[in-house]
């Protein structure tokens, strides 16, 4: 079996994602900047100039709605195709499978660390200052990177025997565009239906980011742990389903 | 080691069509799909150092048996066992991506093939040189010749050092001088005790690199032996029937 440098071949096919991404476009990460400005720049326009919003501070409040939500999208769809696209690797070299759909998410990664710079930027300019509840900052991302790992797992291992998988996922994003919080607030969501928001990990984290933003206060506990619980719930069926499924891989390539 | 005892490897028919669709009406029809046996029966052993020819036409079998020795999916029946450190398959550059250059592509292959950080470090100026290729190390991939994308993948696979070196057609395409580089070196990694397993159609180069034969057609063993009794026979057999 294989027994090389898991480390080593992680950060390769991470490389290769993300030059392969950027190497044919001239202005390179610009491009990750771009998108989400001109977004909040819209959505900024409709909800204080059409719409009007009684949300203070709106191009921080979207923002914090957009991040996430593009992250996830991109992630997850990517992700999804990754075995697929790489099957080559799949069907002629026998490294530890799961470091492909693994390795597609993570490179999205760099480009979320590059919008979670322009997201604190845009916060401090509009005078939200650092305080001490920004350290959950990390523990939520994480706890959505490992959400996104789980979902990916599973639905890139499905998409090897029902091709239609991707189309699905692009679906499903379509939809949770709208059910996420991007640009109404937890309060706007009838009380009833905040808990089931808490436990899709995407909303959580939304919501979360906005208490340590916009309010400078932490997150409440029962928001981390149905966000932690569903995240790891996710990830544990990932990895299960996955490990069923891969011995068939070859097969169905 | 590779040992196959009774190996057989079936695949579904018609598993081409994974969509929904087709999933949803086999399920209505109540059709179920026919087993296709891509390899049936099959019984040969490789020693630790030895070396196998496995011949046959298109659909004989032999990717299905080189997937099973390098671990890539499981026999539907029999026992495969392979015993050393993972098999170093070669089909034009595997995992290479056409938009990165020679030299990522390098790495990116060495580290798929089980090198570490060091190794990979401690050995690539020995790979460039080996490859030969010259200053194209630093363009992308796309621009390469068939040749020189072979002379690359090749310089990684051997420069790994695998237990099990598994050789295809690929060495066909290189120039003469080339070849007998590559020959040089698959001669020292069979002197250093290592086991190889060459692929193809029918090749002057497998009579010269392997000891014994293994000949396969629809998945069933023809003859196994010494390789120039089954190569001579293959051959015969091939020039009856005329080219394919």
């Amino acid at each position: 079996m294989w027994n090389g440098d898991y480390l080593f071949l992680l950060t390769n096919l991470i490389q290769k994602d993300f030059k392969v991404r950027y190497r044919n476009m001239s202005l390179g990460v610009f491009w990750s900047l771009l998108n989400p400005l001109v977004t909040m720049g819209v959505l900024t326009f409709v909800f204080t100039r059409i719409h009007r919003s009684a949300q203070p501070d709106f191009p921080v409040f979207v923002l914090c709605g957009l991040i996430p939500f593009n992250f996830f999208s991109l992630a997850w769809s990517t992700g999804t195709s990754s075995l697929v696209e790489n099957s080559v690797i799949v069907k002629r070299i026998a490294v530890p499978r799961e470091v492909i759909p693994i390795s597609t998410v993570l490179a999205n990664c760099v480009h979320l660390l590059i919008q979670i710079g322009l997201l604190l930027a845009v916060a401090l300019a509009f005078g939200k200052g650092v305080n001490r509840h920004w350290l959950w900052l990390p523990f939520l991302w994480a706890m959505e990177i490992v959400f996104v790992c789980g979902l990916t797992l599973l639905s890139s291992a499905v998409n090897i025997f029902i091709r239609d998988t991707r189309y699905v996922v692009e679906s499903f994003n379509a939809v949770l565009f709208w059910l996420v919080p991007i640009f109404y607030s937890e309060s706007d969501v009838p009380p009833r239906f905040v808990a089931v928001y808490h436990y899709n990990p995407v909303a959580a984290l939304v919501m979360g980011m906005r208490y340590v933003l916009l309010e400078a206060s932490a997150p409440p506990l029962s928001l981390l742990l149905k966000l932690s619980a569903t995240s790891l719930l996710v990830l544990g069926i990932g990895i299960v389903a996955f490990r069923r499924m891969e011995r068939s891989f070859y097969d169905y390539l | 080691m590779i040992e196959f005892n009774a190996v057989s490897k079936t695949f579904r028919q018609g598993v081409g069509t994974k969509l929904l669709r087709q999933y949803a009406s086999d399920l209505v029809s109540g059709r179920s799909s026919k087993l296709f046996y891509a390899l049936r029966e099959v019984s040969f052993r490789v020693e630790t150092g030895g070396s196998l020819a496995v011949v046959g036409h298109n659909g004989a079998g032999k990717s299905t048996l080189l997937g099973l020795v390098a671990g890539l999916t499981q026999p539907s029946k029999g026992k495969v066992a392979v015993e050393g450190r993972m098999a170093a398959l070669l089909e034009l550059g595997s995992g290479f991506h056409p938009e990165l250059t020679g030299m990522e592509n390098l790495r990116l292959n060495a580290s798929l093939l089980g090198l570490s950080r060091r190794r990979t470090a401690e050995l690539s100026d020995d790979i460039v040189a080996f490859a030969d290729i010259g200053d194209f190390i630093r363009e992308p991939i796309r621009t390469y010749s068939m040749g020189m994308v072979m002379r690359l993948a090749f310089a990684v696979a051997i420069s790994a050092e695998p237990d099990i070196l598994i050789v295809d057609e690929v060495l066909a395409v290189g120039d003469q001088a080339f070849q007998e580089k590559c020959f040089e070196r698959i001669r020292r990694h069979k002197a250093a005790g290592r086991t190889l397993l060459c692929v193809s159609h029918q090749n002057a180069m497998v009579r010269e690199l392997c000891d014994r034969a293994l000949w396969l057609d629809r998945g069933a063993v023809v003859r196994e032996g010494p390789a120039p009794e089954v190569l001579d026979a293959y051959a015969a057999h091939d020039s009856l029937k005329g080219p394919a």
